[in-house]
């Protein structure tokens, strides 16, 4: 069986269904809308900043403010590429025409995260222009160093945050569990650890932390993180992978 | 002439399928041939759909191995060209239309779209490909599930109750479909928990209970074998009886509680015998063991959800009896 073919199969499958369009649409718009909020504030808010705070002003991170909810967005997206399949029982039927379960599970999230990889670049250029335009003056460049590094990585961390959902739904199959658990997650539980003190170490860590600081063009005041922008992305791409292996091999030894 | 001379055998050898302590699948060996229609009969929860999932490579077996011509499910390029299959329930995105799902069936096995205006044209569906199939009947369902079957022309087809949900004249479609694939020359693997649905379509019998094979037979043999009329006779004069009737060429069977059964002979011409010989009877019934009777004798201690113990008998017989009579009107 060709994989062209299935990448072919699993196109049609993620273009036919509504979920698809209105998962990434939330992502772009809230995205793109939080992020010109939250630069539009920070703009009036400047002048009023102690010095510390402006030395760690950094307008290009403040443009993708928006992101910390709209990867909520994200997250539904990948968990319903997957897990949906389980609740409709179109599962069975998606074996029975691929039944390399491996090649079933590669194209299928090949063709998710293509997809979330091109939407989220394309959020991401927009979110910076946008947040930099309400920035004024405080506004960044594209080609200041590192803020073309930081737009991409807007946008690869949208795809591995889709990704890392997706294996984590291959593991739990139920739609409900894989978003009872990775929405609080993210938008809490990731959030607090990492900025209480005592918890931050480990905080920094986890996928979403460590990944965001990809989009970083300014180094806070006094930060002490071990790693840097890319460092940080290596490590959520090592939390992607473990969470597609989990997936894969859910995937592998239980009975569709 | 066959369209198919080679392939189109699946062949199950001491599959075994365990939950548990549950036993679903015990130990099933046959061979399902070409051709024909093999019936898989067996009551609800026998465990037909879990060897189905099994064939499929869906539900791995827990001891024994299924094939098909041969080879492992997992080991068939584009899998939905050797066999196809319609599985119980729906199985299929609510929110997708028929024609998009049928697409991506075929676009992953290589099939060319064309075909798939084929199939729905052929389940009746064309009128209803673009709409999503959330909004279908149940038959719409079997219908689309069965287009899904067909889709790559397999020589080989896999039926989970197809006529559950389906009006009389979707019944009679599909047992026609069933019958028309069969005579091309296709293998047909057919379940069904209805014995008169198997004797109208069912050209080989596989009768499973609790998962263990009971019977694996032509239908003609187990018609004949199971479908005998008799006539019941109760007698003070049974030595008379039975020497009135060896002179007229007629055998009679004594059965065990004292009456006598005599095969292939009409209540009428026993009773004008013995009224011209002057011999009392004290009961002259007809009688017959429906194919259904038959069925249930056979499955009756593996049944796993015996319906309440105080309904009334002779309601079943009687609607046992209609049901096994089906196939002879027909």
């Amino acid at each position: 069986m060709a994989a062209t073919q299935v990448v072919r199969s699993e196109w049609t499958k993620i273009r036919s269904v509504a979920s698809t369009v209105w998962t990434l649409s939330l992502a772009v718009v809230v995205t793109i809308a939080l992020g010109m909020l939250i630069s539009g504030l920070s703009a009036n808010e400047f002048d009023n900043m102690s010095e510390r705070d402006r030395l760690s002003f950094d307008p290009t991170f403040i443009s993708f403010a928006g992101m910390s909810l709209g990867q909520l967005a994200l997250i539904v997206f990948g968990v319903l590429v997957v897990s949906n399949e389980y609740s409709t029982g179109m599962i069975r039927t998606s074996l029975a025409a691929v039944p390399r379960r491996g090649t079933f599970l590669a194209s299928k999230i090949a063709v998710a995260t293509g997809l979330a990889l091109v939407v989220g670049l394309a959020t991401s250029f927009v979110t910076f222009f946008l947040g930099q335009a309400m920035l004024g003056e405080h506004r960044a460049e594209i080609g200041d160093p590192g803020v073309l590094r930081a737009v991409i990585g807007g946008g690869l961390y949208m795809a591995l945050i889709a990704m890392f959902s997706m294996g984590v739904a291959a593991m739990l199959r139920s739609p409900m569990l894989s978003l009872g658990i990775l929405m609080p997650f993210f938008f809490l539980v990731s959030n607090i650890l990492g900025n209480v003190s005592a918890t931050e170490k480990i905080g920094r860590y986890l996928p979403d932390q460590a990944g965001s600081k990809i989009m970083q063009v300014v180094t806070p005041v006094d930060d002490e993180t071990p790693y840097g922008p890319w460092g940080g992305l290596g490590i959520m791409v090592l939390w992607v992978i473990a969470a597609l292996v989990g997936g894969y091999v859910t995937l592998r030894k239980r009975d569709a | 002439m066959s369209r198919f001379s080679v392939g189109g055998m699946i062949e199950l050898e001491g599959l075994t399928k365990r939950y548990g302590e549950k036993v679903a699948v015990n130990n099933l060996t046959f061979t399902v041939r070409p051709g024909i229609v093999t019936g898989f009969l067996g009551p609800n929860g026998a465990g037909k759909s879990t060897t189905m999932r099994m064939v499929l490579g869906l539900d791995h077996p827990t001891v024994g191995d299924v094939r098909i011509d041969g080879k492992h499910y997992d080991q068939l390029k584009d899998p939905l060209t050797y066999i196809g299959a319609l599985l119980e329930a729906k199985a299929w995105h609510g929110g997708r239309s028929a024609f998009n799902h049928l697409l991506c069936l075929a676009q992953s096995n290589g099939i060319p779209r064309s075909r798939v205006r084929q199939v729905l044209e052929t389940v009746g569906l064309t009128a209803v490909a673009k709409k999503k199939t959330k909004g279908f009947s149940m038959g719409m369902g079997q219908r689309l599930g069965i287009a899904g079957a067909l889709l790559g022309d397999p020589r080989i087809l896999m039926f989970d109750e197809p006529v559950n949900g389906l009006d009389p004249e979707g019944i009679h479609w599909i047992r026609n479909l069933m019958k028309s694939l069969a005579a091309q020359g296709r293998t047909v693997f057919v379940s069904s928990h209805l014995m008169s649905e198997m004797a109208l379509t069912a050209d080989h019998l596989v009768v499973i209970g609790q998962g263990r094979l009971l019977a694996d037979t032509s239908m003609a043999d187990f018609i004949e074998r199971n479908s005998r009329s008799y006539v019941r006779i109760r007698t003070p004069q049974r030595e008379r009886l039975l020497d009135v009737l060896h002179t007229a060429g007629t055998t009679a069977v004594e059965s065990g509680d004292g009456t006598l059964e005599v095969d292939g002979s009409k209540a009428e011409q026993i009773g004008e015998l013995a009224a011209r010989h002057g011999i009392v009877l004290h009961e002259l019934s007809p009688q017959q063991a429906s194919l259904e009777e038959a069925f249930m004798q056979l499955t009756a201690e593996s049944v796993e959800y015996h319906a309440h113990a105080d309904t009334p008998r002779r309601e079943q017989r009687q609607v046992q009896q209609s049901w096994g009579n089906e196939w002879r009107r027909s």
